[in-house]
């Protein structure tokens, strides 16, 4: 009895984990596998591709809005297949996958809490910030307010998210394709690195957007048919697979219900919050609202990358089903050929095994193929975020305070994304032994409590002042930061204390309503002169949030 | 100059029929989606046995279904906004800025 609940413990550890993780990589350390020969070829075809894409994209990135926004010229449906491409990382694939073999209902409930973001950003944001924004969101939070310090703050949030969610990236493609390819760590993590400031500088947002475009058609594709031969073994019938796997699992009938992992209600809501809203504050996502023409295109982003995400995550969970039962019972995927025991290459392979079980190498192949296309596009998007911010708000508006040529921002910006691929290759190396979970929480973190109450007060609360953007903005980032780094993934794992201070996985839930707390009494209080002509100037801005009148790249009526 | 057209816009009675009819759209729909989610996140912690029940001989259970039925619920009332939201409020945006366009001259 004492056995099973140690071993309990021990799978809810592992599975905690990859709960932290699944947002944002695959980190497990992995071994090194022989050289895999049809991955390789099908990933230097969609290289080629994209870099002939790259190429193309060149030609048509002369101006600024170009570069950061592919000059507002990509439809709503492109959009979003290239958003869902963003937020459907490599993590997503394969740590979700594993999560409902290992978990099953509790994966799914993992699942909503990754997907209800969508409806929410749609109708409480999409519209306002393609009316608002320009080329980064903090062009909407220091619509009205001080440009030079909120910018800064703004900046600086999205610099620390991109950071974290960069390392994270960069760490997990190394271990990846260490273990899909067969090709060593380091000249992983330098050819992502590479690739992504030549995707990055040379084509801009064009590029960016062509590479999340195919990228997200391959994954949809790759898992769509891996379900669909998986789950005729079944003969398509949800009861008979659904049989089966209750009869292998260890959870046995709990496999279809709630079990341990969202048990702590605390947790939970926590976990839901700072998914839910840190979609509304990653910086490469936001980003996406102004590469459309107009509010309608920005709507009709969301609503197709809710029914891209939507449909996905339906289709993992088929996935993870059926390899419990195609994966579960062949000595093939397991180490030393014992069922039951430890998986060839980790929890994170399951979605990989399953490939290969009904597709062969061929499909392996293409999964794995596409697995390292997924964090090379999600990398490119980061990268471009984070170079905009440097280069848009520091340098042209901070530094420069807009007297700057277009010429002379997109130099920068160029430098700017040169500059975070080396940092992200020397990082990714520096953390290659690490445990690196704690970086996806404090990514999603920062981004619901420092991002998200700035940008949501800035739209909809006239008396937000430039004190209040700022004490929510660094309260809240400053709060994230603290909490992840005394919760277990940082006090625990990384630094060796037997218990967390923090009992919690994701701060949002304390994090996010402090952020509004001193967003809202540094405003009130505020009775500067410079407070006042901000509170008068919400009147105009709330015109063009509602109606788009004077939004950069609109059509004048 | 814009600030004047904004200040039309805002005196015209469209621009209020358009922010309060999108603004309950919007709130309603979010009151919706929260209520379910955190409905069901709540459920998962207090009462998970509600979630396992079975329907009927098959192997389907509340949880599932539920969860199902969200993702089904969520986007439905995505593509419910978007719809209102590009034929109603953009015509009546559209209609407003015209207006007040026109009573600049």
């Amino acid at each position: 009895m004492k056995k099973t609940l140690l071993k309990l413990a021990a799978g809810l550890v592992v599975s905690g984990t990859t709960g932290a993780v699944l947002a944002a990589g695959a980190v497990e350390i992995t071994q090194k596998q022989p050289l895999n020969i049809p991955a390789i070829i099908m990933f230097a075809i969609f290289v080629g591709m994209t870099l002939a894409i790259t190429y193309w994209a060149a030609s048509r990135t002369k101006t600024a809005s170009d570069f950061y926004t592919a000059g507002g010229g990509i439809t709503g449906f492109q959009n979003g297949l290239a958003m869902a491409g963003d937020y459907m990382s490599a993590a997503t694939l394969l740590g979700l996958t594993a999560m409902v073999y290992t978990n099953g209902y509790d994966a799914y409930l993992f699942m909503i809490a990754f997907f209800v973001g969508w409806p929410i950003i749609l109708f409480l944001m999409a519209e306002r910030l393609r009316n608002l924004g320009k080329f980064t969101f903090a062009d909407i939070t220091s619509y009205r307010l001080d440009q030079g310090k909120v910018r800064t703050m703004a900046a600086i949030g999205s610099l620390t998210v991109v950071c974290f969610y960069l390392i994270v990236q960069m760490v997990g493609a190394g271990q990846l394709i260490k273990l899909l390819f067969g090709l060593d760590y380091h000249i992983a993590v330098i050819v992502v690195g590479a690739l992504m400031v030549v995707y990055v500088t040379f084509g801009g947002m064009v590029a960016t957007t062509w590479v999340q475009i195919i990228k997200a058609c391959l994954l949809l594709f790759g898992g769509t048919v891996i379900t669909v031969l998986a789950f005729s073994q079944f003969g398509f019938s949800f009861n008979t697979l659904a049989a089966k796997t209750i009869e292998l699992h260890k959870l046995k009938d709990m496999l279809y219900a709630p079990g341990k992992l969202l048990e702590d209600p605390i947790n939970a809501i926590s976990l839901a919050m700072g998914l839910m809203f840190g979609l509304a504050g990653l910086p490469h996502i936001l980003m996406r609202f102004f590469t459309v023409n107009n509010a309608k295109e920005a709507r009709k982003s969301v609503l197709y990358a809710a029914g891209f995400v939507g449909f996905f995550f339906n289709v993992i969970l088929l996935m993870g089903l059926c390899a419990i039962v195609i994966v579960g019972t062949n000595p093939e995927f397991f180490e030393g050929g014992t069922i039951g025991g430890k998986i060839i290459g980790g929890g994170n392979m399951v979605a990989m095994h399953l490939a290969k079980a009904v597709g062969g190498n061929l499909l392996l192949g293409f999964l794995a193929a596409v697995a390292f296309a997924t964090i090379l596009a999600v990398v490119s998007g980061l990268a471009l975020a984070g170079a905009s911010a440097i280069s848009h708000d520091l340098y042209a508006r901070v530094i420069k305070k807009g007297n700057v040529s277009e010429a002379q921002e997109i130099k920068v910006s160029k430098m700017a994304s040169f500059g975070i691929g080396l940092i992200a290759v020397v990082l990714g190396i520096a953390f290659e032994k690490q445990n690196v979970a704690f970086m996806a929480a404090l990514a999603f973190g920062i981004a619901a409590a420092g991002n998200f109450p700035v940008l949501f007060l800035s739209m909809y609360w006239k008396d937000l002042t430039t004190r209040g953007a700022l004490a929510a903005g660094y309260g809240g980032l400053t709060a994230a930061v603290v909490l992840v780094v005394l919760s277990k993934s940082v006090w625990v794992t990384v630094l060796g204390y037997a218990t967390p201070i923090f009992p919690y996985d994701q701060p949002a839930l304390f994090a996010m309503p402090l952020a509004f707390l001193l967003g809202y009494v540094f405003s009130i209080t505020d009775k500067s002169e410079r407070a006042g002509k901000e509170r008068a100037a919400f009147a105009d801005q709330w015109v063009r949030a509602q109606t788009g009148f004077g939004a950069d790249g609109a059509v004048s009526h | 100059m814009s600030s004047e057209m904004y200040a039309r816009i805002r005196k015209n009675p469209k621009f209020k029929e358009l922010v309060s009819k999108r603004e309950r759209l919007a709130w309603t729909l979010t009151g919706i989606v929260l209520v379910l989610f955190f409905g069901l996140f709540m459920t998962v912690a207090f009462n998970p046995a509600v979630l396992a029940i079975r329907l009927g001989d098959s192997f389907v259970t509340t949880g599932l279904l539920m969860g199902f039925f969200q993702f089904i619920l969520f986007w439905v009332l995505t593509a419910f906004y978007v719809v209102r939201a590009n034929s109603e409020f953009d015509a009546l945006t559209e209609e407003l800025l015209r207006e007040s366009m026109k009573a600049k001259k």
